[in-house]
């Protein structure tokens, strides 16, 4: 078209652009690798959190989650129990190796004869963060506050063992008239009366829930009775803990401070806790990698192996007070009949679950509760036994004239771990029984929102105790039980549960509680399969930490040291 | 001109409104709200924690309600952080996401243009291929990796940079190098495709058959015109860099927007949704209009059209 275009030297007009730029690229280059290493050595020489902990005893702690609320009256996650426990104290504080009580506000406690009657005497050097003292009508104050329907308290229900707590909560009468089991005999001594008899009352006295808060600070913010006011922004928030809230930037960090008002301040030995809400274990891991952490939360399970390996120094398997375990749905065919709950059941090999595709050191579940909580550990109740699941699975399907299991679903919320374990289970119920089930993952809200209408088959599950006894478990099958969902109800359960919290006995309560569990494996409302292990990285400098059931570690009693563990 | 720049401001009102609307009940028609939980909460109790929130009210009435406080800029309070206003919350993660944002942009600018016009300017050439293949790598490999591979090499290996956090300038470095460095890729090839555009127009000749200098040629008259595609292309893309990314930000632990756009939808967190979605809506559409009077600065013919 253009005849000259092509006389026209083009590639020789452009060669001095060509070495003019590449020029100015080099210079944008060299440019960059100056700014990208004076970074580097300005920041090369700065030492890790890790590596600057020992002087500064700054505990730098992998939180997993932004907690949701602050206010211990209103929390509901480990999350929220972690920080909480650093800024406040209750009654009672915990052993930091067995959790079992100690003197806490309260420097002694008398209970009375009939085990129902409890009158704290609360120490008199016990002071808020702003040296205001600590008084028996700060307890009385909390607990009103937390009982208060109109506050909306989710775990409120952790104070119904005081007496007439309950008919205050729902609303029936007035805190006076209703005559709640809480009154001061002075400003120093606390007396609370008990519904019923409850062995494990000063361990749940370490619950959030049962946790004081200051009266002027709530009043000064209105929140009384009132969700998502500010008193618990770092200048806000008074406590009576071992440390004082210092910082708080959303998703960054949540800083503790050692407080001086703390009663036992002179046992406190870090100087400061930063929480790290790092959602993400990978992540989590990289930051331990890196010292930017001292304990994580979690480690990634495809990760584990590895560290196993390489770093048995850094990875710790402690057991936790948690069941994974799926419901059946005893409202609609075919788990309406107990002979195919029990088939899938003896058809699932938890061993082979736990070892070959878990792999994290849990310990397969064959019963509800996890072994030796508070010193009860049920007999094995859910076996192994694929020849006689045929004979039942067999034994149904004749009766309803069908050559196999029409295919029902299972649900779960999606992540990778519930799928893995999912699948397992679908292929050894195909293999042992031929059953065809159909994997359904939901999102989150969605999988809650149908499992509490009752629109599921089988449904994955979990439960963490909320205290070291049995009844924090059983007491999930009880008739019309909120969390139940199962239409599972029976009479003698019920009995056998009502009989375990009234006694005070162990070994008696234990008898209740193996009864208990002798009727979920003999019905099998729910299958459970294995129980949770705590699996961390911690470096070894932490000291005074050690494996709770809870996952609990009272920071009074933690230093960093790299003195031989 | 002015008519246009009026008319396409006040577009954007009904166009917020109606994603407004719609954001509102699609939230609010997914199953599950923001206080289910595992733990069975008692009816009465779930009554009391919705009321806190207005959400006891008939659905019309809350909508208005929102869109009354809308108007008068509240963006209402966050049901997840409770405590916080979603607009506090976006005020504390906004700025973290324009710093990562804007150094990652840089970078990409950086990286990408230069790479681009040397690529087109010696075409098939190994100045060419190099910058384009890498192009094509950075294009194909995810942040997810990248992100993990250079904490490997500076943080964990030669222990020079931190692996995650935002509190200090060098924690700066990795996630905007792991951010620019995707859409350096993708500014290089669209740089190079339009240089290559324009080198071939009359125009260009015209001017070098003018005797203009070939570095006046390339940036005066090649470079206006080949830099259109990436122009079109920056808007969208900044307005989804300074956003946040959820990735990145979980990666490097990042206390950005990108993570609360996300989770905000599955915790039924239904004001920050609307929060975050309005706010990038807003973003999205101030950016186009912004590119579009830049592309009306660089483009004659675009100019003569308005």
């Amino acid at each position: 078209m253009y005849p000259f275009s092509c006389h026209v030297p083009y590639p020789v007009q452009f060669r001095n652009i060509k070495k003019s730029l590449i020029q100015s690229v080099k210079a944008a280059l060299l440019l960059g690798v100056g700014i990208l290493g004076h970074f580097l050595f300005s920041s090369c020489s700065a030492p890790s959190n890790v590596e600057r902990a020992i002087d500064e005893q700054i505990l730098h702690f992998g939180l997993g989650a932004e907690p949701q609320y602050l206010d211990p009256h209103l929390a509901t996650s480990v999350a929220a129990h972690n920080i909480l426990s650093a800024l406040l104290e209750g009654l009672v504080s915990e052993d930091p190796k067995t959790l079992k009580p100690l003197p806490g506000v309260a420097e002694s406690w008398v209970i009375s004869e009939d085990k129902k009657t409890y009158i704290f005497q609360i120490r008199k050097e016990a002071r808020w963060h702003n040296g205001d003292p600590v008084t028996a009508n700060d307890f009385i104050y909390s607990y009103k506050r937390i009982l208060n329907p109109n506050l909306g308290a989710q775990y409120a229900s952790m104070l119904y063992v005081l007496k007439n707590a309950k008919i205050y909560h729902e609303g029936k009468k007035t805190w006076d008239e209703a005559n709640v089991g809480v009154k001061a005999l002075n400003t120093h001594s606390l007396q609370l009366t008990l519904e019923n008899q409850t062995p494990y009352f000063l361990e749940l006295l370490n619950h959030y829930s049962w946790f004081p808060v200051h009266q002027p600070t709530l009043e000064k913010f209105d929140a009384f009775a009132r969700i998502g006011t500010k008193w618990t922004k770092p200048q806000n928030f008074i406590g009576n803990g071992p440390f004082q809230l210092s910082d708080h930037k959303i998703n960054s960090v949540i800083e503790v401070k050692a407080s001086k008002e703390y009663w036992d301040a002179n046992r406190t030995k870090l100087s400061a806790i930063r929480f790290y809400p790092i959602e993400t274990a990978d992540t989590e891991e990289r930051g331990f990698r890196t010292g930017f952490l001292h304990v994580t939360q979690t480690v990634s399970s495809d990760r584990i192996d590895f560290l196993k390996k390489k770093h048995p120094e850094w990875i710790h398997f402690e057991p936790y007070l948690g069941t994974y375990y799926y419901r059946f749905n005893l409202k609609a065919p075919p788990f309406d009949d107990l002979r195919v709950r029990k088939a899938l059941s003896l058809s699932v090999n938890r061993k082979l679950l736990v070892e070959k595709v878990l792999k994290g050191g849990q310990l397969p579940a064959y019963c509800f509760t996890p072994p030796d909580t508070g010193g009860f550990t049920a007999k094995k109740g859910y076996g192994y036994d694929p020849e006689q699941a045929k004979v039942l699975l067999d034994s149904y399907l004749k009766e309803k004239g069908l050559q196999t299991l029409p295919p029902f679903e299972l649900s779960y919320n999606t992540s990778e771990g519930h799928k893995k374990v999912a699948e397992a289970l679908q292929a050894m119920w195909k293999k042992s029984l031929g059953v065809d089930i159909q994997l359904t993952n939901m999102e989150w809200k969605v999988f809650l929102s149908s499992i509490t209408k009752g629109d599921y088959a089988l449904a994955r599950a979990g439960w963490i105790g909320d205290y070291v006894d049995a009844n924090t478990f059983l007491h999930l099958w009880r008739t019309g039980e909120g969390n139940n969902l199962t239409g599972w109800s029976n009479q003698e359960y019920d009995r056998a549960l009502n009989l375990a919290e009234q006694s005070l006995n162990p070994a008696e309560r234990f008898i209740h509680f193996q009864n208990c569990e002798d009727l979920l494996a003999e019905e099998i409302p729910i299958l459970p399969l294995y129980f949770y292990v705590q699996v961390s990285l911690r470096h070894p400098s932490v000291q005074g930490w050690y494996p709770t059931l809870l996952d609990h570690h009272p920071y009074k009693y933690v230093y960093l040291d790299n003195g031989v563990k | 001109m002015k008519s246009f720049f009026i008319s396409r401001l006040l577009q954007t009102i009904p166009t917020l409104l109606i994603i407004a609307t719609l954001t509102f009940f699609m939230t609010r028609f997914a199953p599950g709200g923001p206080f289910d939980s595992e733990k069975a909460i008692p009816e009465e109790i779930k009554v009391n924690l919705e009321s806190h929130f207005g959400l006891n009210l008939p659905l019309f009435d809350q909508y208005l309600l929102y869109m009354k406080n809308l108007l008068a800029g509240d963006l209402g309070p966050s049901f997840k952080y409770v405590g916080w206003d979603v607009s506090e919350l976006i005020g504390v993660a906004f700025p973290v996401s324009l710093g990562l944002g804007v150094s990652a942009l840089l970078i990409a600018l950086f990286v990408g243009l230069p790479a681009g016009m040397v690529a087109a300017l010696r075409k098939n050439t190994l100045w060419d291929y190099l910058p384009m293949g890498l192009a094509m790598v950075g294009i194909c490999l995810p942040t997810f990796v990248l992100g993990p591979i250079l904490i490997m090499i500076f943080s964990t290996k030669l222990n020079l940079l931190p692996a995650l956090g935002w509190y200090s300038w060098s924690d700066l470095i990795l996630p905007s190098l792991t951010l620019g460095l995707f859409y350096a890729a993708y500014i290089a090839r669209l740089t190079r495709a339009g240089m290559l555009e324009t080198l071939k127009q009359d125009y260009v000749r015209t001017a070098r058959a003018k005797g203009a200098s070939p570095s006046r040629v390339v940036i005066k008259h090649a470079l206006r015109g080949g830099l259109l595609p990436v122009v079109t292309f920056l808007g969208p893309a900044f307005a989804g860099l300074v956003s946040g990314s959820f990735i990145i930000e979980s990666i490097f632990f990042i206390p950005g927007l990108g993570k609360f756009f996300v989770t905000a939808a599955f915790n039924r967190d239904y004001t920050m949704v609307l929060g975050t979605v309005l706010f990038y809506a807003t973003l999205i559409i101030a950016l186009n209009l912004l590119v579009d009077f830049l592309q009306a600065w660089l483009d004659p013919k675009a100019r003569e059209q308005r």
